[in-house]
């Protein structure tokens, strides 16, 4: 029955889309903390920064922004990323197009955590002496990320899914090998069936893990 | 100028915020610099290359103009058909039949947790070998069907959660002066919690927006962003200007989505027309999670 499958490398695939999750997750966590810091900094400047890219981003399809990294910054513009062959080229522009549109999701996130953090907080840090940088790292922030584990693992489980949008410019994942599978083989239903099975396996799990971890690490108050 | 999480500067803070101001703008300046020197060294900056989208009407008629045609096309159907597909899913979801309730929970946990291109290539695969839809209507279809499938499983929470919101006393009313439960969900729960979804609703039309873009890299379907292509062979490779134009029209329309949901969302809680009840315009991404069941989030404490 599940012969249709002798050929095609699904777990490679697969493993290619965990792969782009990680890195991507990685990367717009890294750079949605700085950017949640921006938003909420005291120097206007990087704040309407900030602002201005969060809401540019989060409105631009992610779809335009991943065939951009190919046609726009790769073709157009010879930017590499210090790969050489086509396959590393397409997947780290994969993943610095993920990066640059899921960061925008986090920083949402955090600045949403950094908002339940009670103000007697943060007045019992200035009254100390801390300040800013001090008050975001070592009071703030710590409280913030524990209350936004919940929300931050949609944003994680939104990119798992959103990696199949890689497909467009070429990555070698899930969504790529599914529809070459599907204009080679009759099982149109079995091939499908497969890969739902294997985004559920994905994403349930984190979803379940990640919410029992939120509840775990939520901050009682 | 202050916020809770700094003082208001003394003169101090106030030059190393003048300091910081300045290293941020030389940062972005050296940003700026690299892009437009990169841009001008591959000749992406000649003004022939931008000069059509301001110049040349034939651009927007023959391009731009009936991408964005299909983009709204395939957005506008994909809702219309998601809309009340996703109320019966979320009414089915609040049944007091475990099994009503569990099917429906099944099917809006499914496809919630399966990307919508997935959901794209199968119906479009499905349409070519089970139905007689014309080669040239298939992508529309397909890219429809993906949208209203997912999205309907996102709108049954949307739906889930307004009904949830509304206070008890509501359907304990219901009961008292003898309405039966159809009639309670029919008369009294979702006209109150209608106009609590509004935001949730017009915020999800972005998300919806934004995913017709799929179509348009992986399945053919000439919407907006499928018009680069055309554009760029027709007009001298103006790869970047072109990529320019369509993500400032995407962005133009779902920022006035955005603002349009956060003004409808301050005016309902301002207004006493509803049980005071509003499911909030990103309340959606939050929604959107796969296996856990999130039902009435409780208000984070407000910061002033």
């Amino acid at each position: 029955m599940f012969d249709f499958l002798q050929g095609y490398d699904v777990p490679g695939a697969f493993w290619t889309t965990v792969q782009l999750t990680l890195w991507s997750a990685a990367g717009s966590l890294l750079w949605g903390t700085v950017l949640a810091a921006m938003r909420v900094s005291p120097v206007p400047v990087m704040r309407g920064f900030g602002t201005w890219y969060v809401n540019v981003v989060r409105n631009i399809p992610l779809t335009v922004i991943i065939v951009f990294t190919s046609l726009g910054l790769f073709q157009t513009l010879g930017v590499s990323l210090g790969a050489d062959t086509f396959t590393v080229i397409n997947f780290r522009l994969a993943v610095l197009g993920l990066t640059a549109y899921t960061a925008a999701f986090v920083c949402e996130a955090l600045r949403s955590g950094i908002n339940t953090v009670p103000l007697g907080q943060v007045e019992a840090a200035r009254a100390l002496g801390l300040g800013f940088t001090q008050v975001l790292g070592l009071v703030v922030l710590p409280q913030a990320f524990r209350s936004v584990v919940g929300p931050l693992a949609n944003v994680l489980i939104a990119l798992t899914k959103n990696t199949t949008v890689a497909a467009a410019i070429g990555v070698p994942e899930a969504a790529l090998l599914m529809r070459e599978m599907i204009e080679n083989e009759a099982q149109l239903i079995l091939i499908s069936a497969v890969f739902a099975a294997g985004f559920i396996v994905l994403t349930l799990p984190t979803g379940l893990f990640l919410g029992w971890v939120g509840k775990k690490v939520a901050v009682r108050r | 100028m202050s916020s809770v999480l700094y003082d208001t500067p003394g003169p101090r803070a106030r030059r190393r915020n003048t300091l910081y101001t300045a290293g941020f703008l030389l940062v972005l300046a050296a940003g700026a610099w690299w892009v437009f020197t990169g841009l001008a060294g591959k000749g992406q900056l000649e003004w022939s290359k931008w000069a059509p989208f301001l110049t040349d009407s034939r651009v927007w008629t023959t391009f731009l103009l009936p991408g964005l045609e299909n983009t709204l096309i395939a957005a506008a159907l994909a809702l219309v058909i998601a809309l009340p597909l996703g109320a019966v899913l979320g009414i089915a979801r609040l049944s007091e039949h475990r099994w009503v309730r569990g099917t429906a929970g099944t099917v809006v946990e499914f496809f919630r947790a399966i990307p919508v291109l997935i959901l794209m290539l199968f119906a479009n695969a499905a349409y070519a070998a089970f139905f007689d839809i014309s080669p040239d209507s298939r992508p529309l279809y397909a890219v429809v069907t993906g949208l209203v499938l997912y999205n309907a499983s996102v709108l049954a929470e949307v739906v889930r959660a307004g009904i949830l919101a509304l206070p008890r006393g509501q359907s304990d009313a219901a009961r008292a002066i003898g309405m039966r439960k159809g009639q309670t969900m029919r008369y009294v729960l979702l006209p109150q919690s209608v106009t609590a979804m509004l935001p949730a609703i017009v915020s999800q039309m972005v998300v919806i927006v934004k995913d017709t873009a799929l179509g348009g890299a992986m399945l053919g379907f000439s919407e907006l962003l499928a018009s680069v292509r055309p554009m760029s062979a027709n007009y001298g490779a103006n790869t970047i200007a072109g990529f320019t134009v369509v993500a400032v029209i995407f962005i133009v329309l779902n920022f006035a989505l955005t603002s349009f949901a956060a003004r409808l969302e301050s005016r309902l809680r301002r207004g006493r027309r509803s049980a005071g009840a509003v499911v909030a315009a990103d309340a959606v991404e939050e929604l959107a999670t796969p296996g856990e069941h999130v039902g009435h989030r409780p208000e984070p404490p407000g910061r002033s």
